[in-house]
């Protein structure tokens, strides 16, 4: 789909009636196109091309791109920072907020300034516990978990005031989410800890992986029955797996991933497994998306980004709509500031 | 006690059946403890209820307490801390993604919750963020002093602030 008020780097966009934030994600969503977002692993590197190379990866693919925070407890380049160099020529970044690494005064500083920066959606995470990454020796912070987060920056947007109660005097525009795991333990209470999200201020939600479309699909009953449906759109995560003795390492060592025997089997059966990993995605979007209250798909392949864009291409879920990206349009991105 | 703690969830109904009894007991004790003075008894009320639940539940003494609504699984002993659900790291095996020998604190309050009554729903409440001002504090007493609201009490500061004990319960 196209606006016809397409964005011009560094400009926000107006908000329409019933929007919260400027962005063109949460347009996508509200206007019921089937969503595409992505993930950016952030460099190890203060080189701000670094971060613009992994972005245009995904250039006319996308509708968002997450920028992770210290994702898996590995230290990499800020989020905030990732998503204010994207902002910059026009990019549409979903910042992640960890709870692990920060308490209530940075965290609900950095919805300020993110904001300020132009950053239009957020989404609010626990994070994963120190043990998992590269510096098992830091202190988790852990201040707040992610529905009191979601609470804590719902009532900044809405209230206009921080947790303390003191006043601001410019709310922050954002489309705030959260995340979900249909696959993990207690199956039977996992949509009611999604009830609590979208009841604490979650619009949207992305799940972790989801190989298991029955589990997924058991999941979204559950969902509908809380009558949640109108209330939250729901982005499901899929994702390329590489070969069968990678998705055996990371149904053994990622938090939370559940990856079916039958799944691992296809996968050892093919002669190129990394080209059965990619098609095995196309698939599951396909099983997904016909999947009653699923508004799009969020896309993981770490480190094989490139895989994105063949993937969306051959499953075909843009349905010939062209996401925005800097340049698309043919101006350059001066030349259009210019012209506003 | 780590057999101890898992203890108290499968007897969570009869635990929290008590706790309600308990509650009443000293709720009424309000006139007592405020001729003794609220500050004086801090110190070793606070000493009682660690002793108690620690034994019971490895009570961390949040002074928050929010037995009842987690099936008198304490959420403070997840290693993250969470108020609100477990977070999506669970095992397969139901245990704990930051401690793979422990059982999920979170997928434990489930089993508790489902044998409370109304235990579910009150699982289901948004549980806001804690006051870290409260650690080491007790529980009880603040239970008590919000049950006996004095009338020329100040009115409750922010929502986030004064909602936990509200929606809470506190063994």
């Amino acid at each position: 789909m196209r606006f016809e008020d397409e964005p011009v780097p560094g400009y926000p966009l107006p908000i329409l009636p019933g929007h919260t934030s400027p962005g063109r994600f949460e347009r996508v969503l509200r206007a019921g196109g089937f969503a595409v977002t992505t993930e950016l692993a952030p460099p190890d590197s203060a080189d701000p091309e670094d971060v613009y190379k992994r972005a245009r990866v995904f250039d006319g693919y996308v509708d968002a791109i997450n920028a992770t925070d210290g994702s898996g407890a590995n230290c990499h380049m800020s989020s905030i920072a990732v998503c204010a160099l994207l902002t910059r020529v026009g990019y549409a970044p979903i910042m992640q907020i960890s709870c692990r690494d920060k308490n209530r005064i940075a965290i609900q500083g950095d919805i300020l300034g993110g904001a300020a920066m132009g950053v239009c959606n957020m989404l609010c995470l626990t994070g994963d516990g120190v043990q998992a990454g590269d510096h098992p020796q830091a202190k988790p912070v852990f201040d707040l978990d992610c529905v009191s987060l979601l609470d804590i920056a719902r009532t900044l947007r809405e209230d206009h005031r921080f947790q303390s109660g003191r006043k601001i005097t410019f709310a922050p525009r954002v489309f705030f989410g959260a995340a979900e795991n249909p696959s993990a333990l207690p199956h039977a209470w996992r949509a009611q800890r999604l009830a609590k999200k979208v009841a604490a201020g979650a619009q949207f939600v992305q799940t972790q992986y989801c190989y298991d479309v029955p589990l997924l699909k058991a999941f979204m009953e559950q969902v509908e029955a809380l009558g949640l449906l109108g209330k939250v759109f729901i982005l499901a995560g899929v994702g390329p797996l590489r070969s069968a003795k990678t998705a055996e390492w990371m149904r053994k060592n990622v938090p939370g991933m559940h990856v079916p025997d039958a799944l691992i089997a296809r996968l050892a059966g093919a002669q190129d497994q990394a080209r059965e990993g990619r098609n095995l995605c196309i698939d599951l979007i396909h099983e997904i998306r016909e999947i009653r209250g699923i508004s799009g798909v969020h896309i993981m392949a770490y480190r094989q980004e490139e895989s994105v864009a063949e993937i969306v291409d051959r499953s075909a879920i843009l349905q010939g709509r062209f996401p925005w990206f800097p340049g698309r349009d043919g101006a350059p991105i001066a030349s259009q500031r210019t012209a506003s | 006690m780590y057999a101890v703690r898992l203890w108290s969830v499968r007897h969570a109904r009869g635990l929290n059946a008590f706790y309600r009894g308990f509650e009443r007991c000293l709720s009424r004790m309000h006139g007592l403890f405020k001729s003794i003075g609220y500050a004086r008894l801090e110190r070793p009320v606070a000493a009682v209820e660690r002793a108690v639940k620690g034994a019971l539940f490895d009570c961390r003494m949040c002074g928050q307490c929010v037995l009842s609504s987690t099936g008198m699984s304490c959420p403070m002993n997840c290693p993250k801390t969470l108020r609100n659900g477990p977070c999506g790291g669970v095992r397969d095996n139901g245990n704990c993604e930051v401690k793979p020998d422990m059982k999920c604190v979170w997928v434990e309050a489930y089993r508790g919750s489902e044998r409370i009554p109304g235990g579910v729903q009150a699982m289901s409440k948004v549980q806001f963020a804690v006051d870290q001002r409260q650690q080491g504090r007790s529980s009880w007493l603040r239970v008590v002093r919000e049950l006996n609201p004095e009338p020329e009490a100040k009115p409750a500061p922010a929502k986030s602030a004064a909602a936990p004990g509200k929606t809470g319960g506190a063994p």
